[in-house]
């Protein structure tokens, strides 16, 4: 690594720039504060811990990513030790302290997460009733316990600090231990405020961009015009001029500078003058998908197969075949990926928003050929990045700085780094067909997917990427054959996923990945056979389900009712006047084994222009059992606005060289006045295990667009996003 | 060279000595005088993160220059209210639990805190023209207009 020193003195500069503001608490553990406890996942004291005052420590490897889950914690924890709520703390993916229970995607954070800390929590209570039954000399069975203090039948008390508080809780978690049952239960199943939104709302909440370690440095990368460029010349002096410059690292594509104040690094990567070597790897955005169809492909994958889908297709009397697409998305996270990284005694200790602290852990040892043990990443919350967006990135850059510092370094990306940067959901496209018999009812039906290989696991970090350090070199796009399986019983079926060799920009998850673009693929054809047969499109879904499942037709038919779904095949047919207006349906079981949801949009159309509204959009939902219904609404509104927004607008635009959507100008974001009427009814199953609801809903969105407005105008997109233009020039070609 | 500015921040005078006066405001308040309420969100007054009140009109502070503050009075969003004394808007942001990740938020109440400053009793459609300019990748624009209404109407 090259590194030029620009100015020698490591001094705060007097009177002027840097840190004031520590009156707030944003100090955090230090890197000399290397505490360790039991993280094991099978262990009580790896999730709670009971302090001399009674204070419940929860540490889960989950993390809040800003979607309320850190109360669900609490909820779990206080419903199941009868503690209150304002006597519990939480820590979150810090490696040093909270088990690794994987990465915080998938919809998985109460359902695996949740479920793993209510174990915990209630093999300690059923541990804390027999010690007190011993102090008490009463039947365990008897005890009851309020507010953290057991009670025994006349009246004697022993609160969980006289029992155990501040020694550890040694024992092994008893995934059967029993829970609460739901007539029991006061704090799970209630909409209980999210605890972090009072500091959200007064300006006192600490997100990992507000942390300041004393001597830090502000570092900024300054990133190749292409992709693939290295830099085969670095100046130094023209940043020199720049007061508060310190350092400009350079090595291979990788370039930095490092300087006392935030504004000096962001004139320094701006005016720093790097002759970069030219590349233009990337294909034609016009011929896009093209170049999918015509990437090598690394593996078939055969996702369902039942009887012989070609031959029922060839022999049906009526077939129909569609090609469906959806974009490469950028995440868009509000706040520009962000991290501070720290060398002390030959240890490095990263802060950073990072959805899987654990595995950034392993990376960064690869990457800088530490020990893992000699690193600790710390979690705290950045902006929502429904996904693997720059977080890790960002930290990367920042170690690597740090390390050439000899100072903390705290490294927040621009606008464009973050928009140019993160790494991108893949394109995604399905080619659908098949064949109907003469009532309508479908024979056969085969789908093939061109997607990315691989699967969830760690997306290579920048920074090693353009400096030549080692990096597992492997694709992580997430799990994204999921629900190219129909959740319908159809006679003949066979879909298929044809895994590419490559694809063009850096793979990661975006909500839903995978899930989303299939099952707008599937209902959007689906609702193209109903059409074709002349049925209702929530009838003919209701035919294909299975019938041994209730809960499938149950959340259909309550998304039908709740529309106010009036019974008639699609498209409408009084499609007169200027604007037309219509309803879609589209139904999807996360991932087939998992959360139920089924939906209706309702659009209007400018017929004339193009220009459409979704005006309402209807939603019933079915993850098990709710731990707080708000927060799951919640979830569910952020589901069909986000992935209305990525419908409607979103598209990366690239050239041979880079990504040129670099703001919110050039990748659009939905607005306020495009937000419909949202509708939701949420099916609460206190029997039933919790599912995820983080993801679901978003599955149903492009799909019920499509569907309405074909409904509406008789015309039916197929690429996402659906732009007035393209809906314009569908309707002039009807 | 640096240079000293005089403004007033939250209601107190405030001495900043800058190297660029040039430097957008944001970084003076977050990085010399400690304010996290405001966030850096974009650098090109499209999304709204950074929002503050400059003489009580909402201003994007990621492209206002520091010395374009001097002599004004500058609110943040932690100048606004606090838990014992909030404003209406941050009351009815926690009443309608109108946050997830909540970094928009601060431009969120900010700007419409401004309307209601102008305009007391909005209708909705004018909630949301006030807004436009505002992004939220969450989802929480229904939550976010039903708690300014709420605010209009007095909690």
């Amino acid at each position: 690594m090259n590194a030029i020193t620009l100015h020698r003195r490591a001094l705060l500069r007097a009177g002027g720039a840097v840190v004031v503001a520590f009156g707030l608490g944003l100090r955090p553990r230090g890197a000399a504060a290397w505490t360790e406890k039991p993280v094991a996942t099978d262990q009580v004291a790896a999730f709670l811990a009971i302090g001399a005052d009674g204070e419940v420590t929860v540490y889960v490897g989950k993390v809040d990513l800003g979607t309320g889950v850190r109360t669900g914690f609490m909820q779990i924890v206080a419903e199941e030790l009868d503690v209150p709520l304002a006597r519990i703390r939480v820590i979150e993916g810090d490696t040093a302290l909270t088990p690794d229970q994987g990465p915080t995607y998938g919809s998985l954070s109460i359902q695996n997460g949740g479920v793993q800390l209510r174990a915990a929590a209630a093999t300690a209570r059923r541990a804390l009733l027999r010690l007190a039954a011993e102090r008490l000399g009463a039947d365990a069975a008897a005890l009851r316990v309020e507010e953290g203090v057991v009670i025994a039948p006349d009246g004697r008390r022993a609160s969980y600090a006289d029992l155990v508080g501040g020694r550890a809780l040694d024992l092994a978690v008893d995934a059967n231990a029993p829970i609460k049952p739901p007539e029991a239960r006061r704090v799970v199943g209630r909409a209980v405020p999210r605890v972090d939104i009072p500091d959200k709302v007064f300006g006192r909440f600490a997100y990992v961009h507000d942390l300041r370690l004393p001597g830090m440095l502000h570092g900024r990368p300054v990133r190749p015009p292409a992709l693939g460029a290295t830099a085969e010349a670095v100046e130094p002096d023209s940043v020199r001029h720049i007061p508060g410059v310190r350092q400009v690292v350079h090595r291979g594509g990788f370039v930095g500078v490092v300087a006392e104040t935030e504004w000096a690094a962001i004139r320094a990567a701006r005016e720093l003058r790097v002759r970069w070597s030219d590349w233009a790897g990337l294909p034609d955005q016009a011929k896009l998908w093209e170049h999918v169809r015509a990437t090598p492909v690394a593996q078939v994958q055969v996702t369902s197969e039942r009887g012989d889908a070609a031959a029922a297709i060839g022999g049906a009397p009526r077939r129909l075949a569609a090609s469906y697409d959806f974009p490469i998305h950028t995440h868009g996270s509000m706040g520009p990926s962000c991290a501070v990284a720290a060398f002390e005694g030959g240890r490095l200790t990263v802060w950073s928003a990072s959805q899987a602290t654990h595995n950034l852990r392993k990376q960064l040892a690869l990457m800088l050929g530490m020990p893992a043990e000699a690193i600790r990443c710390i979690y705290m919350e950045g902006a929502g990045c429904y996904g693997r967006n720059g977080h890790e990135d960002a930290a990367a850059d920042a170690a690597l700085l740090a390390r050439e510092a000899g100072r903390p370094v705290r490294v927040q990306w621009m606008r464009a780094d973050e928009h140019g940067w993160d790494p991108k959901g893949p394109p995604h496209l399905v080619d659908l067909r098949a064949g109907l018999d003469a009532r309508g009812d479908i024979l056969g039906w085969e789908s093939e997917a061109f997607i990315p290989k691989g699967a969830g696991g760690n997306v290579d970090l920048v920074a090693a990427e353009l400096a030549g350090l080692p990096r597992e070199g492997q694709i992580h796009p997430g799990n994204i054959i999921h629900n190219l399986a129909l959740p319908y019983a159809v006679p003949a079926v066979k879909t298929t996923c044809h895994r590419l060799e490559s694809t063009p920009f850096r793979p990661s998850w975006i909500r839903t990945p995978g899930r989303m673009q299939n099952t707008y693929a599937n209902e959007a054809f689906l609702d193209e056979c109903a059409a074709e047969a002349g049925a209702d499109p929530v009838e003919y879904r209701l035919r294909l389900l299975p019938r041994d499942d209730p809960r499938r037709r149950e959340v259909l038919e309550r998304a039908a009712r709740l529309a106010g779904w009036e019974t008639r095949p699609s498209p409408r047919p009084d499609r007169e006047g200027e604007v037309l207006r219509g309803r879609g349906v589209s139904y999807c079981k996360y991932e087939l084994v998992r959360t139920y949801v089924a939906g209706v949009a309702e659009v209007e159309v400018n017929r004339r222009t193009g220009a459409f509204r979704v005006t309402r959009f209807f939603c019933a939902h079915d993850c098990g059992q709710i731990v707080n219904p708000d927060g799951v609404k919640a979830q569910v509104e952020g589901n069909i606005i986000h992935t209305l927004s990525r419908t409607l607008h979103e598209e990366l635009s690239f050239d041979r060289r880079a990504v040129t959507s670099l703001d919110w100008a050039s990748y659009r974001s939905i607005s306020f006045a495009e937000v419909p009427e949202i509708v939701i009814e949420l099916i609460d199953r206190p029997t039933e295990r919790p599912w995820g609801a983080g993801e679901p809903a978003a599955a149903i969105v492009p799909s019920a667009v499509s569907n309405a407005i074909f409904d509406a105008t008789g015309v039916r997109l197929r690429s996402v996003p659906f732009t007035a233009a393209r809906l314009r020039a569908a309707l002039q070609g009807a | 060279m640096s240079q000293t500015l005089a403004l007033t921040v939250n209601g107190q005078a405030v001495r900043l000595t800058v190297d660029d006066p040039d430097m957008p405001l944001l970084y003076a308040l977050r990085n010399d005088l400690g304010l996290i309420g405001p966030h850096y969100g974009c650098g090109l007054a499209q999304c709204g993160a950074c929002t503050v009140h400059l003489d009580g009109a909402a201003a994007r502070s990621c492209v206002l220059p520091v010395r374009e503050a001097a002599g004004r009075h500058v609110t943040t969003l932690e100048g606004l209210g606090t838990p014992e004394r909030p404003h209406p808007v941050q009351a009815a942001f926690i009443a309608e639990q109108a946050v997830q990740c909540g970094y928009c938020t601060n431009g969120m109440i900010m700007q419409a805190a401004a309307l209601l400053a102008r305009t007391p009793q909005p209708t909705e459609a004018q909630v949301k023209e006030e807004l436009a300019g505002n992004i939220c990748r969450c989802g929480t624009q229904p939550r976010v207009v039903a708690a300014v209404l709420r605010a209009a109407r007095g909690g």
